[in-house]
């Protein structure tokens, strides 16, 4: 294994439950040392493209790789490099938190018992408390320095927000900043908090009925998508064609148009007529909605991306 | 809006939602200190975890910003310490240097009249943000000390 690998590898994945057709070929990577969001709205398969990705479940076709081995041939030593939060947080409930400490440092090799106590303190979690009466807040935090304090090279985090107030959420943000800090690692974590992953990802993407819609560095996105009102001026009802339009929203007097600014043609957009709003920049909700409302256009903003996935 | 206190002074304010990649707001922020003298020469910024906490970005995010401000010759690295505040120092040749100047303000003037400004308000403008900037006292002097 070379360090040239990415840390994460989805090749064209399919996989299905019964008739219902979950991942239908999702491709993508996550770089090393990066940090990567998955998004997608509820049930379009984000849990399942992780459990392929950790070898809990079997694709149907297609395979993903985790720094270079195939999730089928996960040996435990390749799992000790690999970290994993879910939404359950997998914690004894019985345990005390310094119980739940010392407990994985005795057993896993790598764990380093000082970075976790040292977390645990920060975030001041009551180490006499045992688990089940942690909050859920707490519990997250607990589990998310568990796995990163064993020194994973990748993390995986299946929504570790989930369920977790606004205050609970920033303190998660402060720990999984405080590691990363700490140590350069990769990242995988969905979520549905996009506030949180505007911060925090240096790229995301967004999964939609099984496929990705969306793959792209958060500062590109920023760069490239804008926002338009257009009101047309012969009181048109036709939602313009255009180079670069991701969705026209139909609003009261026109349309709300999202475009892809590089794509864009400017002739185009001057024949349109009427009255073009100024170009506003779209916040990473306004994006997720109008990408996944809308999946006939979808596809647009991976495009560039899909050598490199290959690659 | 996050912001970072340091000896008093808010150094630097991000909006995670503008069009401006965060890297490129923290740059500007502290470029925008040291010309306030907010940050001094010899002064030492937080770690990239530090900011990274204060400012609840992606470590990975600082460290980019801080690599540009030391290519920039905005901060020195020091091995082990830090990055810290450098001498200002000029490493362009003065045509270059009025170069940059005249088209930053040819962008400032064209926005101005499309505001529907007039040169006069352009003006006091110019006069309000040179009043919050403080520059060397001996030009000479601060070129010696390249």
């Amino acid at each position: 294994m070379t360090t040239g690998e990415p840390a994460v590898a989805f090749r064209d994945v399919y996989r299905h439950f019964g008739e219902h057709e979950v991942l239908r070929g999702l491709s993508f990577a996550v770089r090393r040392g990066e940090i990567h969001a998955l998004l997608g709205r509820n049930g379009c398969g984000k849990t399942t493209a992780l459990r392929v990705l950790l070898g809990f479940l079997s694709p149907h076709r297609g395979r993903s790789e985790i720094l270079g081995v195939g999730s089928d041939a996960l040996t435990p030593a390749d799992r000790g490099r690999v970290g994993y939060v879910t939404e359950g947080h997998q914690l004894y409930p019985g345990m005390r938190v310094r119980e739940v400490l010392s407990f994985e440092a005795a057993t896993r090799p790598r764990f380093r018992l000082d970075l976790a106590e040292r977390a645990v303190q920060r975030c001041a979690l009551p180490r006499q408390t045992p688990v089940i009466k942690l909050s859920r807040g707490q519990r997250a935090q607990l589990s998310l320095i568990v796995a990163v304090a064993a020194q994973p090279e990748v993390l995986v985090c299946d929504d570790p927000a989930m369920g977790l107030d606004v205050v609970m959420r920033r303190e998660l943000l402060d720990v999984m900043i405080e590691l990363l800090s700490e140590r350069g690692i990769s990242v995988l974590f969905s979520s549905h908090i996009l506030t949180d992953v505007e911060r925090i990802a240096d790229r995301v993407s967004i999964l939609h009925e099984g496929r990705l819609i969306v793959d792209a560095a958060v500062d590109d996105l920023k760069q490239r998508v804008r926002k338009r009102s257009w009101r047309p001026s012969n009181g048109a009802t036709a939602p313009p064609s255009l180079p670069g339009l991701l969705r026209a929203r139909r609003t009261g007097e026109g349309y709300d148009l999202t475009l892809v600014s590089d794509e864009l043609d400017d002739g185009a957009l001057r024949q349109l007529g009427g009255v073009l709003g100024e170009p506003v920049v779209p916040t990473l909700e306004d994006l997720f909605l109008d990408v996944t409302t809308n999946p006939a256009d979808g596809g647009i903003l991976s495009r560039a991306t899909d050598a490199e996935v290959s690659a | 809006m996050h912001t970072v206190e340091v000896v008093d002074a808010v150094l630097v304010r991000i909006d995670p939602q503008s069009a401006e990649p965060i890297a490129a707001q923290i740059c500007f922020a502290v470029k925008e200190a040291v010309a306030r003298a907010k940050l001094r020469p010899g002064e030492r910024l937080p770690s990239v975890r530090e900011l990274a906490r204060e400012l609840a970005v992606n470590p990975n995010t600082v460290v980019r910003a801080y690599d540009r401000l030391t290519q920039d010759g905005v901060l020195v690295r020091r091995q082990g310490a830090g990055c810290f505040v450098s001498e200002r120092k000029a490493t362009l040749k003065d045509r270059e240097r009025r170069r940059q100047l005249d088209a930053a303000l040819q962008r400032v003037v064209t926005d101005a009249f499309h505001l529907g400004l007039q040169a006069e308000d352009v003006r006091r403008a110019v006069e309000r943000a040179l009043a919050d900037v403080q520059f060397p006292t001996d030009e000479k002097k601060a070129r010696r000390s390249i």
